[in-house]
């Protein structure tokens, strides 16, 4: 190995909007694995493992909304839709559609080269993923 | 920030750049497809009515089940592939072993879930 170092320092680089969505898009994922593993865990102490088949159960860890649990064999419907669940349901929705959103972004701006149209759409974007959040959350609160 | 390409849609889809090209193809189709499943389903849920029931029989139909499954699970197995690459940067000299592991966590798990979605579909 030569001592020639093949890392640049982050004030060197700058930290600007592509750097700090690189990081977002890879912390936001294991944010939302924790997510489902709360999902998940917590369903089958709540009793999922008698009251719910497999898809039932895959259904709900990626979303904790007690709509997902109303065609199930789950007696009662109270500690499913706790505080706790709206919170944990609202970091997922938050996480999801700031990941999923860029995610979109970055692979039309694969496909687009022209400085003005890359602005117009990222503005289109924040638009739309704080739109698509406020939706999102109001579905899971008031369902 | 403007950036010079000189290499079309098509001629970029020519690229032979094998299996880690192929996840990354997968992982883009993957993440489309999640991202049109939640988003028309949120808005279904939003709206309800008539447009809500007739999407919930899309979801509900077996093929797309089988469709939105292959999204998701290869989204996520191959996104923890590329979170752990990328944030301890020296394994990326294992990147294709990763891959192979990736494959064979992905297969079975997928198999055994297109078994059941299907037999469900039987009515089994």
């Amino acid at each position: 190995m030569t001592a020639k170092t093949r890392t640049v320092s982050l004030a060197k680089r700058g930290f600007d909007f592509e750097t700090f969505m690189w990081i977002f898009t890879r912390l936001s994922a294991l944010a939302m694995y924790l997510c489902a593993l709360i999902g998940l865990v917590g369903a089958l102490i709540l009793g999922a493992r008698t009251e719910m088949n497999m898809a039932e159960l895959i259904r709900w860890t990626f979303m904790p909304s007690p709509t997902h649990v109303l065609n199930t064999n789950v007696p009662d419907l109270a500690p499913w839709s706790t505080l706790f669940w709206k919170m944990t349901g609202s970091v997922f929705i938050f996480f999801a559609t700031a990941h999923g959103l860029h995610g979109l972004l970055s692979v039309i701006e694969d496909y687009l080269a022209r400085p003005r149209m890359r602005l117009t759409l990222r503005i289109i974007v924040l638009v739309l993923t704080a739109l698509m959040i406020g939706i999102g959350i109001y579905v899971l609160w008031t369902a | 920030m403007g950036l010079r390409r000189n290499v079309g849609l098509f001629t970029g889809l020519r690229y032979q750049g094998k299996g880690p090209m192929l996840t990354y193809i997968l992982h883009r189709i993957g993440g489309l497809g999640i991202i049109i499943f939640v988003a028309t389903h949120i808005l279904a849920s939003f709206a309800g009515g008539t447009v809500g029931v007739f999407l919930n029989t899309v979801y509900e139909h077996w093929l797309f089940q089988i469709f939105i499954f292959f999204c998701a699970l290869f989204h996520a197995i191959n996104g923890l592939r590329i979170v752990i690459l990328d944030l301890w940067p020296k394994l990326i000299e294992h990147q294709r072993e990763a891959i192979w592991v990736e494959w064979a966590v992905f297969l079975p798990v997928y198999a055994i879930a297109v078994m059941v979605i299907v037999r469900t579909a039987l009515g089994g």
